[in-house]
């Protein structure tokens, strides 16, 4: 599978989930590997999104593996796969609105935190430091994101592009080995969607295993090394870029057998 | 960071000079008895706020707690022989073990569930102090042996208003001190997405615990307190309308706002008070203050004037 002969850092095996009886997810397998970008595509209502939940943990599969650096991983919950090095962000936003934007990273490091609730509580000097370092670590990666400005400003109040790459932010800041996005470039404009871009390619460059779901197929074109295709729950294809823009099953997917006719005349 | 810095010790001073100046403005020593009784109540308010306003998790058998801390001074030196400070950790511990143990399998309900279930919890701990009334007295309550500390026997309304308004600085600083930590952080962020802090690590379910302990322990001293301070106990404090008060004055001076919980706790506690002039209209106005604040400032009392003052300053 992907990667070869380099080990894969996030696999899933066969996996499937079923709500009341309809498989929205049926028995798809994916490998990705440190620094590569693994793209996700389907029609909308394909299993793409759930097949997220289930990798980091949301949900439960009703079968299948995920294996994270080799470790069988399935039913950890999501907190415990963080502590592992997977993270994530979501479709909808889910940022802490009334954190501010460097609170919202802070939080993000809470694993690397010493976290003692009598220390806490009385406000020991090693909390003080601890929060000076973390504070200083989550304005990095805040600088890394071009959001230092708005620093301290309520991440409720910032705009939608602004909180996407806040929460791409926060969730490097659990220092992950692979990286799960949801529509990062949803919403965004095409100078957002650009930033984006080269932030996720800055994120596998440094040896991160990226998980991308996007309906942009610019960007998801441009940036990816391999693209898996889904549809209704199952997998249809997956490839290099190339390979997945010429297959005529992908464009059946997309355009219905009339418009995948249509564009093969064209 | 200074800017939180500097508006925690703001806090603290503003709240120690209230409590400390206070007294010069007092009539009688009535009015001390009524302030005492407002510390005591802000007390319970603050911690309750630590689970409401920070971890957004509501509590409506929160008087429970208030109810053990209150018995434990009771029973404890009557029955046991315990000295009553000691009593007041007993009651705390006790307070702390029952939440941690009830809590554990009650806050991965969400939402209605959550309230339904610490109702129960709270009608529970109310009916168990009624009925078991060969240790409590049952429906009438039970004296409570008065403090004595080194040989010194803690009475009068002024003692009171001092080691009560003590105790509700300490744990103003206290609650303020979990702002800017992991912990604290770990709380807000759980009210505003779960599934989010989930990702990054935060283990929910076990601060969510963390917050309903916390704010048990609170409700505890200041059940204590109260018992110690009026020398008499009755099962009301434990009961579901104490519970309603709490959550009232949170929810009234601004979740999320630990001034704004003093706040509202001294309105809940004074109105009343002031209210007898209107005899037996006295609940009906009650009501009205407490429905026409919610209606014009929805956010609680604090948060709604500070946001107009900011706005203010700026114009």
């Amino acid at each position: 599978m992907a990667g070869g002969a380099r080990m894969a850092i996030l696999r899933a095996e066969a996996i499937g989930i079923a709500f009341g009886g309809i498989k929205a997810v049926d028995g798809v397998s994916f490998a990705v590997g440190a620094g590569t970008i693994l793209s996700i595509i389907g029609p909308n209502g394909a299993g793409k999104t759930t097949l997220f939940n289930v990798v980091s943990g949301i949900y439960e599969p009703s079968s299948g593996k995920v294996y994270l650096s080799d470790e069988d991983v399935t039913r950890l919950p999501p907190h415990r796969l963080a502590a592992r090095g997977l993270s994530r962000t979501f479709q909808n936003l889910q940022i802490f609105q009334r954190l501010t934007a460097c609170e919202n990273v802070m939080v993000g490091r809470h694993l690397r935190e010493r976290c003692s609730l009598l220390g806490a509580l009385f406000r020991t000097p090693s909390v003080t430091r601890q929060n000076r370092e973390t504070r200083a670590a989550a304005m990095d990666l805040l600088a890394d994101v071009g959001l230092q400005q708005v620093a301290d400003s309520p991440a409720g109040s910032l705009p939608y592009g602004a909180c996407k790459r806040l929460e791409i932010a926060r969730a490097l800041a659990t220092g992950p080995k692979a990286l799960l996005l949801d529509e990062p470039a949803a919403g965004c404009n095409a100078v957002e969607t650009e930033e984006i871009d080269r932030l996720i390619r800055r994120v596998a460059d440094r040896g991160v295993a990226v998980v991308l779901v996007e309906h942009d197929m610019k960007l998801v074109m441009k940036i990816s090394d391999r693209i898996l295709v889904l549809e209704r729950g199952k997998s249809l294809v997956e490839g290099t870029p190339r390979e997945v823009r010429h297959d005529p099953r992908v464009l059946e997917a997309y355009l219905g057998r009339h418009g995948a006719g249509e564009s093969a005349r064209a | 960071m200074s800017a939180h810095l500097n508006s925690r010790l703001l806090t603290l001073v503003l709240l120690a000079a209230v409590i400390g100046l206070m007294p010069l403005l007092f009539p009688s020593g009535y009015y001390f008895r009524v302030a005492a009784l407002v510390w005591v109540s802000a007390l319970a308010a603050v911690g309750l706020n630590v689970l409401m306003g920070q971890a957004g998790q509501v509590s409506l058998g929160h008087a429970a707690f208030f109810g053990i801390g209150a018995y434990a001074v009771a029973v404890g030196p009557a029955h046991l022989g315990i000295p009553s400070w000691a009593a007041v950790l007993i009651g705390a511990f006790i307070s702390a073990a029952l939440s941690y143990l009830v809590g554990r399998p009650i806050l991965r309900l969400k939402g209605h569930y959550l309230a339904i279930a610490t109702l129960g919890l709270g009608v529970l701990v109310a009916l168990a102090i009624t009925t078991e009334s060969r240790w409590t007295g049952g429906p009438d309550g039970m004296s409570v042996p008065r403090l004595t500390l080194f040989g010194w026997r803690v009475t009068g309304s002024d003692v009171w208003y001092w080691i009560t308004g003590g105790l509700l600085v300490l744990g103003t600083w206290v609650a303020l001190n979990l702002d800017e930590t992991p912990t604290g952080r770990a709380f807000r962020a759980l009210h505003d997405s779960e599934v989010a802090a989930q990702v990054v690590g935060v283990d929910v379910a076990r601060f969510k615990l963390q917050a309903f302990v916390i704010a048990a322990v609170y409700a505890s001293i200041a059940g204590s307190l109260l018992a110690l301070m009026n020398g008499f106990i009755n099962p009301d404090q434990a009961g579901f309308l104490h519970s309603i008060e709490l959550v009232t004055m949170v929810v009234l001076g601004g979740l999320g706002s630990i001034v704004g919980s003093i706040v509202g706790a001294a309105l809940l506690v004074t109105l009343p008070q002031a209210l007898t002039v209107f005899q037996e209209y006295e609940h009906l106005m009650l009501g009205l203050i407490i429905i026409a604040s919610m209606i014009f400032m929805r956010r609680g009392i604090v948060p709604t004037l500070s946001a107009a003052l900011a706005r203010r300053a700026r114009s």
